[in-house]
């Protein structure tokens, strides 16, 4: 049982909009999985049938090795999308009410919410109206509320959104720091690249299909063209550049940097390595700038959807 | 889980801190008593002046009659013809002048005349009409040589004692009290549902506006959050109401030891005392002591309660309905008419057919009919209704109420994941078995 959540075959259909069909995906224990897919792939659906909030037509979910039941949804930690608060409620009247609400006695709740808040460094809004906060005030607020029962899986719907660059960081790694602890994530995002260094796993949507899911890297090798990113300083460039022409398929590409002459995306042949490619580099001229190109989670998305005639 | 106890604590809670429902539950009482006692003092300044009235009587066939009493004085002028004795009136501000010109018995009626500065009030106008009338009857009486003591004595005041054949007494007085006590019953009913339906609505709209209701949901089963609501909302409401009552009693008594406003000692006070006086009247009034007593009272008290506390929960699971069905307050107009309709049609029910045929199939069917039964049962048990009747009623009172939270829910829940589609026929039935 390595699977935290097995959604298997789910389907769902509303009114005369397919909203998913057949999707299959896998959750290891203990990963960070991103959901990814442009908005209204069914992204949303699927986390709603997770939180038993709607019910698929189809197929069935599996967590921890029980079909889902009503109890479970003290186990899962979920932050939607549209997300609110009480707004004339006090901040910590409302966070004790929605974690006893998750099952937790109001002893605990108010114990954990002490360290939460001391912690994050809000302790002083406790007594504040969600009203007189701001919206990224009010983010962290439900984030605390949305981990608090320590829920095995936690399911963030466009997490980031609304948080500044600060905040975002300070969030990403309690996220972490959460996982370290033990919990499964789920990141749902369109932003594909937002996620895409944290996740390890990810499974892309489109169009109520699952298209592609795996281990991030595995992905990415799979999908990456052997093509090296250059920089290169020369005094002949029209002519350094017809002799890697000559051996190499290149194309021209936009980066910034200070001091290179000439740019160039490299696309190795099946008979060269990358030691190779460089070896030839610095014969030729000084090479400032080299790496690797692999592709980010929405090149790959793009990739597959054109591969699949999709 | 059960996490109703918890949802119902932070409704109440939530209803209960907002400030202005605390500023209404203690400013009501203060501008209701404020107005009321605003009112009674200036009524009783109009009615503190002793009203003096002049009388010209030529005819000399009323001297007995007008009798002079603590608020109303009659003033006989003598020897002066109508024009000084109104110019003698106005300087004596009196009230007005009565004239009574100089004219055999039989032509006398149509020419007597209330003469004032202002339209005299009508109560008192009604009085003096009725005294003038008893006095001429008795002249003509007189006149045809009738002997009155006779006549007095001849006079006969006829009340059928109505009584059912288990010996149960009725009277036709009793039948309107009867009424009056349903209709007290539906006008509480009503007022409690206009007041706090609209706030459980706003209640179950709240998560929506403030777009918690994903995390709620994701918590909690909706028909909780439904009940939690509906019954946190209500005894916020009850609160205030017991408040409010407990208030006004207060306010009113404190009002009226303070300014002294006293309604009993007015000169209309005093008309209405006369009437009382009346032997007719008197022996009707025995009557509803009489059939107040004969009212099953404690059958009354518990259908009561019952009653109204199902009536008022049915009613406010259609708000929550409309609530839950819609996403913002502008909306819920349109809602508003549907559902007050029955609530008044049951009143028209209850005073058309109940006072006529108390036992009839049409006020029998609307005392089961769950929208009108709070009211039309009410009216109909102090004429007798069977325990089972009552019983039956009450059942499908409570069956619908459930019913209607339960669909109020599922509303709810679809309502967030249809992105203003339209679910079809099939998919509300899904729905409806999760």
């Amino acid at each position: 049982m390595n699977d935290l959540l097995e959604v298997q075959g789910v389907s769902k259909k509303f009114a005369d909009f397919q909203a998913l069909s057949s999707v299959t995906i896998n959750v290891p224990k203990h990963s960070i999985f991103g959901l990814l897919g442009p908005n209204g792939a069914g992204k949303t659906t699927l986390i709603r049938i997770i939180n038993q909030i709607t019910m698929p037509d189809s197929g069935k979910v599996i967590l921890d090795g029980e079909p889902l039941q009503p109890h479970h949804v003290q186990y899962i930690g979920y932050l939607p999308e549209e997300r609110g608060l009480y707004k004339s409620m006090k901040v910590g009247e409302q966070a004790l009410y929605l974690a006893q609400l998750k099952g937790l006695s109001y002893k605990e709740a108010k114990k954990r919410l002490v360290y939460w808040f001391e912690k994050l460094g809000i302790s002083h809004w406790w007594d504040k109206k969600i009203q007189e906060l701001s919206k990224g005030m009010a983010q962290k607020i439900q984030f605390v509320v949305t981990v608090l029962h320590q829920p095995k899986l936690l399911i963030f719907d466009e997490p980031f959104s609304g948080f500044d660059p600060i905040n975002a960081n300070i969030i990403k790694d309690e996220i972490l720091q959460l996982r370290a602890e033990g919990a499964t994530v789920i990141f749902s995002t369109h932003r594909m690249e937002s996620v895409e260094e944290l996740c390890d796993h990810i499974a892309l949507i489109h169009e109520s299909k699952k298209i592609l899911d795996g281990k991030l890297e595995d992905i990415k090798r799979q999908y990456k063209t052997n093509t090296f990113e250059v920089g290169l300083s020369t005094k002949h460039k029209t002519a350094l550049k017809q002799t890697i022409a000559e051996r190499f398929e290149i194309a021209t590409a936009d980066f910034k940097s200070l001091e290179d002459d000439l740019k160039l995306n490299i696309k190795l042949t099946p008979n060269d390595s990358s030691d190779d490619l460089l070896a030839f580099l610095s014969q030729n001229a000084s090479v400032n700038h080299y790496k690797e190109l692999i592709p980010n989670a929405s090149e790959i998305f793009i990739q597959t959807v054109k591969n699949n005639g999709l | 889980m059960n996490h109703l106890p918890l949802i119902i604590k932070r409704e109440y809670l939530a209803k209960v801190k907002n400030k202005t429902f605390l500023l209404m539950t203690f400013l009501s009482p203060l501008i209701m008593v404020g107005f009321i006692s605003l009112v009674t003092y200036l009524t009783t300044l109009n009615n503190e002046i002793i009203r003096t009235i002049s009388v010209l009587d030529e005819s000399e066939f009323f001297k007995e009659t007008l009798i002079s009493t603590e608020y109303t004085k009659y003033h006989y002028l003598d020897g002066v013809d109508l024009q000084s004795a109104k110019s003698l009136s106005n300087q004596a501000s009196s009230y007005g002048l009565l004239y009574i010109p100089n004219l055999p018995i039989d032509s006398v009626s149509e020419e007597i005349k209330f003469l004032s500065e202002d339209a005299p009030s009508l109560t008192f106008i009604t009085n003096l009409e009725s005294k003038i009338e008893n006095r001429i009857k008795e002249l003509k009486l007189e006149k045809s040589g009738v002997d009155l003591a006779k006549i007095k004595a001849a006079n006969t005041n006829v009340n059928l004692g109505q009584e059912s054949y288990e010996g149960v007494k009725t009277s036709k007085a009793g039948s309107f009290m009867k009424l009056a006590f349903g209709g007290f019953a539906g006008y509480l009913l009503f007022m409690f549902i206009i007041i706090y339906g609209n706030l459980i609505m706003r209640s179950v709209i709240e998560e929506k506006t403030s777009r918690i209701i994903e995390v709620i949901i994701s918590s909690v089963k909706p028909i909780q959050l439904m009940l939690g609501k509906i019954f946190g909302t209500s005894l916020a409401g009850i609160t205030q109401f017991a408040i409010w009552i407990v208030m006004i009693g207060v306010l009113m008594l404190s009002s009226s030891l303070i300014f002294g406003v006293d309604l009993s000692a007015t000169p209309q006070q005093e008309i209405m005392t006369e009437a009382m006086n009346n032997p007719a009247v008197n022996s009707e009034l025995q009557g509803y002591i009489n059939d107040f007593r004969a009212l099953p009272l404690w059958n009354l008290i518990i259908a009561f309660v019952l009653f109204f506390t199902g009536g008022y929960l049915l009613y406010s699971s259609l708000y929550a309905a409309i609530g839950a069905a819609v996403d913002n307050e502008t909306d819920t107009q349109q809602f508003m008419i549907p559902i007050i309709m029955p609530l008044i049609f049951s009143f028209y029910i209850g005073f058309f057919t109940v006072l006529e045929d108390p036992h009839g199939s049409i006020s029998t069917i609307f005392s089961h009919v769950p929208f009108t039964s709070p009211v039309v049962m009410l009216m109909r048990i102090p004429f007798g209704v069977p325990l089972w009747e009552q019983l039956l009623s009450l059942f499908i009172l409570v069956v619908t109420f459930v019913f209607t939270v339960w669909i109020a829910a599922k509303i709810y829940r679809v309502g967030i994941l249809m992105y203003g589609k339209k679910p079809s026929y099939k998919e509300l039935i899904k729905w409806l078995k999760y």
